[in-house]
């Protein structure tokens, strides 16, 4: 009810800030509506939207698993973290940019180019918080499971799995948003279809309604995913803990 | 089975640099259907002693020989349960092989049958300790090691959850070490009594209790407890 009412308010300051500066520059809230029903009908809207979605899936997973994996050997083996270390700077404070433009150049305006750069972005950060997920495992639990001699797989799976779920909802979170921001430069700079790909369309026509309604059906279908899949996860994960009052 | 501990040394070496010695040469075996006990001050490696013969802990001089095969059950100072599973699932995901009339029986003696499907954050101390104890009873274990199971339980409490593991180690033979601070738990559940000395440990005094734990008597234990406290002045 509060989001109802809280969305609401936002339409509502975007219909009078429509009204001041003018529709040109921001067309109001009816106008954008329009320009989707319009696309949408044609298909258009569709085709985009799953292109783009299809691209933020596939770079999600692969940066989350890769990601997923390493920060926890990092986390667990000193080794690896001291070999990663330096990679994993520099790969945090390449710029997403420069990463998009490298593919293209090497790998040419491929799908593939795409997905691995956006997933380059997306990995680093996703190492970092596993790896401090694994840092901060129970001891005394590796200890316990250890002396009862649970075999490796279970272990991980009850032990070790559990305590890293509030660390990969984090990283799924952050990562979600990140994704989908990388997404649309990429796509923008090299790809024929995508929600990115109509954004730079209609910059060089400067329709703002048309970049609104594109942009905005997107934010939608990540805040569904984010309540239908992230949040409940995350509920599930943390279900044993006392909720707070 | 035999349990036999002969530990030549152990050295720890601290953050700032220093090294000590934790253990001093240290050698008792175990035997099937015995309970040993190990009573010394706080902090004079009783629970190093514990981490080596486990296997947590492979730095250290000397050898211990455990029958491979041997199933260990262990309930630590503090519960170490998962908080994320209940309390059934904690019992069975360390004994996977446990039967349901096992499980049962095990609940019952130490009345954690209403708790089954609670977890353990919402358990008090005692509560999870004793669900600590099932599941050491359940993988049936050869070797069965208790590091202060009492410790910080109100007496009556205590007392009770000490009779529960008196059943529990007399329902079948395995080789069982206590750590205990307190001498009453130690000569009401002890058939060999080991004394510690202050670090670095080594063992001062080993006492066998020869009257059988079923029919140690008010009386008796009183007895025991006078002829430990004559060692005791003779020992120093």
């Amino acid at each position: 009810m509060l989001r109802l009412l809280s969305f609401a308010l936002f339409l509502v300051i975007w219909w009078i800030a429509a009204l001041f500066v003018g529709g040109a520059k921001l067309p109001s809230p009816p106008a954008v509506l329009e320009v989707m029903i319009a696309e949408a009908s044609t298909g258009a809207l569709f085709l985009h939207l799953g292109a783009t979605l299809a691209r933020v899936t596939l770079a999600f997973v692969l940066a989350m698993s890769l990601g997923s994996a390493i920060g926890y050997l990092m986390g667990r083996v000193r080794l690896a973290d001291k070999l990663g270390d330096p990679w994993l700077i520099l790969l945090l404070n390449l710029p997403a940019l420069v990463v998009i433009v490298l593919a293209y150049i090497w790998a040419g305006l491929t799908e593939t180019a795409a997905i691995a750069a956006i997933a380059i972005n997306k990995l680093p950060t996703a190492v970092v918080t596993l790896r401090e997920g694994t840092r901060a495992l129970d001891r005394s639990l590796d200890e316990m499971a250890s002396v009862f001699a649970m075999p490796r797989w279970r272990a991980f799976r009850h032990v070790v799995l559990p305590q890293l779920a509030p660390y990969i909802a984090a990283s799924a979170r952050s990562g979600l948003s990140l994704v989908w921001k990388i997404v649309l430069v990429a796509e923008l700079l090299g790809r024929p279809n995508g929600v990115g790909f109509e954004i730079g369309v209609a910059f060089q026509l400067f329709d703002t309604p048309r970049l609104l309604a594109y942009s905005l059906t997107f934010a939608a279908v990540v805040l569904v995913i984010e309540t239908l899949l992230v949040q409940p996860f995350e509920a599930r994960a943390t279900r044993w803990r006392p909720r707070a009052a | 089975m035999r349990l036999e501990i002969d530990i030549t040394g152990k050295t720890f070496r601290s953050t700032a640099g220093g090294t000590h010695e934790v253990l001093a040469p240290l050698k008792f075996a175990l035997q099937s259907g015995e309970v040993g006990v190990l009573i010394g001050p706080s902090g004079c490696g009783k629970s190093t002693m514990l981490r080596i013969i486990l296997g947590l802990d492979g730095d250290f001089r000397g050898h211990i020989a455990r029958p491979p095969q041997a199933r260990i059950g262990m309930v630590f100072q503090e519960p170490r349960l998962l908080p994320w599973r209940s309390v059934e699932q904690n019992v069975r995901l360390a004994a996977p092989d446990v039967s349901e009339a096992k499980l049962s029986e095990l609940f019952r003696i130490l009345e954690l049958d209403a708790h089954r499907n609670h977890f353990p954050g919402e358990l008090s101390l005692g509560l999870a300790r004793r669900v600590a104890l099932a599941r050491a009873f359940a993988v049936e274990p050869d070797l069965l090691v208790l590091d202060e199971p009492l410790a910080s339980l109100d007496d009556a409490l205590a007392g009770r959850l000490r009779d529960e593991i008196a059943t529990l180690v007399a329902s079948r033979p395995m080789m069982t070490l206590l750590v205990t601070h307190s001498l009453d738990d130690a000569i009401r559940l002890g058939d060999r009594l080991f004394f510690l000395s202050p670090r670095p440990a080594r063992i001062v005094q080993e006492v066998p209790i020869a009257v059988p734990r079923a029919m140690r008597s008010e009386a008796e234990l009183g007895r025991i407890r006078a002829e430990l406290a004559a060692l005791q002045l003779e020992s120093q």
